[in-house]
């Protein structure tokens, strides 16, 4: 489904990816994870269009997403930062991304399982964090698309809702889903992940499930695991 | 580009800063009229602060609307939306809010003052022209500072240079050029150096319309010798269109390549 080949890109001097190879043939949550500033974001937004490469090619559904938009049409994206027009009311934000979109969206099972009616008519401008967060999830979910990208999905979530978080991203694996997420929180990919990307300068330097990183690192202890990849990496 | 038009349009319309511009408009307008009572002397001294307060406010208002709305355009530029739509859009949104606004703030007062009843409906009618023109040029303007600049504090500091020199500077130098070089023939240079700038522009076409010599100025009396009250009001239409074209084409290729 998602084909990444020889993909660099630098911002002035930096370079941030250097020739990354990846590809997501079938249904399952894939963790990126890596240190800050190893290029996660970038390679997620290589893959959105949002950032355009200097070299290699990415491809999303056998075709190659360069010059052409439409592709997106298959991806669900959640930004790391939930920031939304701020005279907007929720329900108008959700129309309006159904409307962008040009689908349905069931958006109001996810409204119910987040417990955010209360807020439907209230500005943007006037929620907290966490209730911002809530509705990114809600505006990402609700539609059905093969791929969904998560960039740090549990930011500024209570527990409730991030068990519901979960429970969803399962649910939408059983639906023959790619699911991408980056996180920093160890647990949360050690619970959720089939498989772990991991991302140091702008290289893939593991990919596999976690068995393979435990016995790979002959750690006992996730956690452990990638510490000691980083400083496998030092010595 | 119509929808991310519409959605920004009806975002910005119900902002605190849009009805504080129309009410500031409408004091203006009210103010001007009722204590003036010369529809005329109204007109040019509403040409005096819209030459002035439209390009600044444009300006400002697309810069900030822009750095503030920055994650917004990233979930935009995730949706299955070309780009150009919506970077074309978001500028629509605020210059077309920012013209709402004034037309709206001044077209008030100068109704219930029984501006239909009056010759100088055309007079009014090209300065809201005018202050169309300006918005869209000066947002236009913010829009390619901002996507050249993703340093905040730069970007504002380049479009308040930008208002400064168009403004006030521009009109400094062109006449310190004027003095300098009085011994040639400066007709010529005096016209482009005044396509040069749309502030200027709006003063002399407003000024043309309302054939106020004494008020022209050396460029104005020019543009009037060189092309007639007629075709000098159209050309400096046609000035002021390619100063919203152009900025507008350059949002157009720069935001195809830009990375967020």
């Amino acid at each position: 489904m998602i084909k990444i080949e020889q993909l660099h890109k630098k911002f002035g001097k930096n370079q941030v990816l250097k020739g990354v190879d990846l590809e997501f043939l079938d249904k399952g949550i894939f963790a990126i994870i890596g240190p800050n500033g190893s290029g996660k974001t970038t390679l997620i937004k290589a893959l959105l269009g949002m950032v355009v490469p200097d070299k290699g090619d990415l491809s999303v559904g056998g075709t190659s997403i360069r010059k052409d938009w439409r592709y997106r049409d298959q991806i669900d994206y959640l930004p790391q930062i939930a920031n939304f027009p701020a005279n907007l009311t929720v329900k108008e934000l959700i129309s309006m991304i159904k409307d962008l979109r040009n689908r349905p969206g069931e958006d109001k099972r996810l409204i119910a399982l987040f417990k955010i009616e209360p807020f439907l008519s209230k500005k943007l401008s006037n929620l907290s964090g966490g209730t911002k967060q809530k509705v990114n999830l809600v505006l990402t979910l609700m539609f059905d698309s093969p791929i969904i990208i998560l960039d740090e999905p549990t930011t500024g979530l209570d527990p409730i809702a991030l068990i519901h978080l979960k429970e969803l991203i399962k649910e939408e694996k059983a639906k023959g889903k790619i699911i991408l997420i980056t996180s920093h929180i160890m647990s949360f990919v050690e619970e959720m992940a089939d498989e772990i990307v991991f991302l140091l300068e702008g290289k893939v330097y593991f990919k596999g499930n976690i068995e393979a990183l435990k016995t790979q690192t002959d750690e006992s202890n996730f956690e452990h695991a990638i510490a000691n990849l980083l400083t496998q990496e030092d010595v | 580009m119509f929808k991310i038009l519409k959605y920004i349009f009806f975002d910005l319309i119900r902002s605190r800063w849009s009805y504080v511009y129309l009410l500031f408009y409408l004091l203006l307008g009210a103010v001007l009229l009722f204590l003036n009572n010369d529809l005329s002397k109204a007109v040019i001294t509403l040409m005096n602060v819209i030459i002035i307060l439209v390009p600044l406010i444009g300006t400002l208002f697309g810069v900030m609307y822009y750095y503030n709305s920055k994650e917004f355009t990233e979930l935009l530029l995730a949706q299955p939306i070309k780009r150009s739509s919506i970077f074309i859009g978001q500028y629509l949104g605020v210059a077309l809010s920012l013209c709402m606004s004034l037309i709206i703030g001044l077209g008030i007062p100068f109704v219930l003052y029984g501006l239909f009843q009056s010759n100088e409906i055309w007079d009014f009618v090209l300065l809201l022209v005018t202050g169309t023109f300006l918005t869209l040029i000066f947002t236009a303007l913010a829009f390619n500072i901002v996507l050249y600049n993703e340093n905040k504090i730069k970007g504002f500091s380049y479009s308040i240079l930008l208002w400064l020199f168009m403004a006030v500077i521009y009109d400094g130098l062109f006449l310190m050029s004027l003095i300098a070089f009085q011994s040639y023939p400066l007709d010529s240079f005096s016209i482009g150096a005044t396509m040069f700038n749309p502030i200027d522009l709006s003063r002399i076409l407003i000024l043309l319309k309302l054939d106020i010599s004494a008020l022209l100025g050396y460029t104005g009396a020019v543009f009037k010798k060189f092309f007639g009250t007629g075709l000098g009001l159209f050309i400096s239409i046609g000035a002021l269109s390619l100063w919203v074209v152009l900025p507008v084409l350059n949002i157009y290729r720069k935001c195809r390549k830009k990375d967020f």
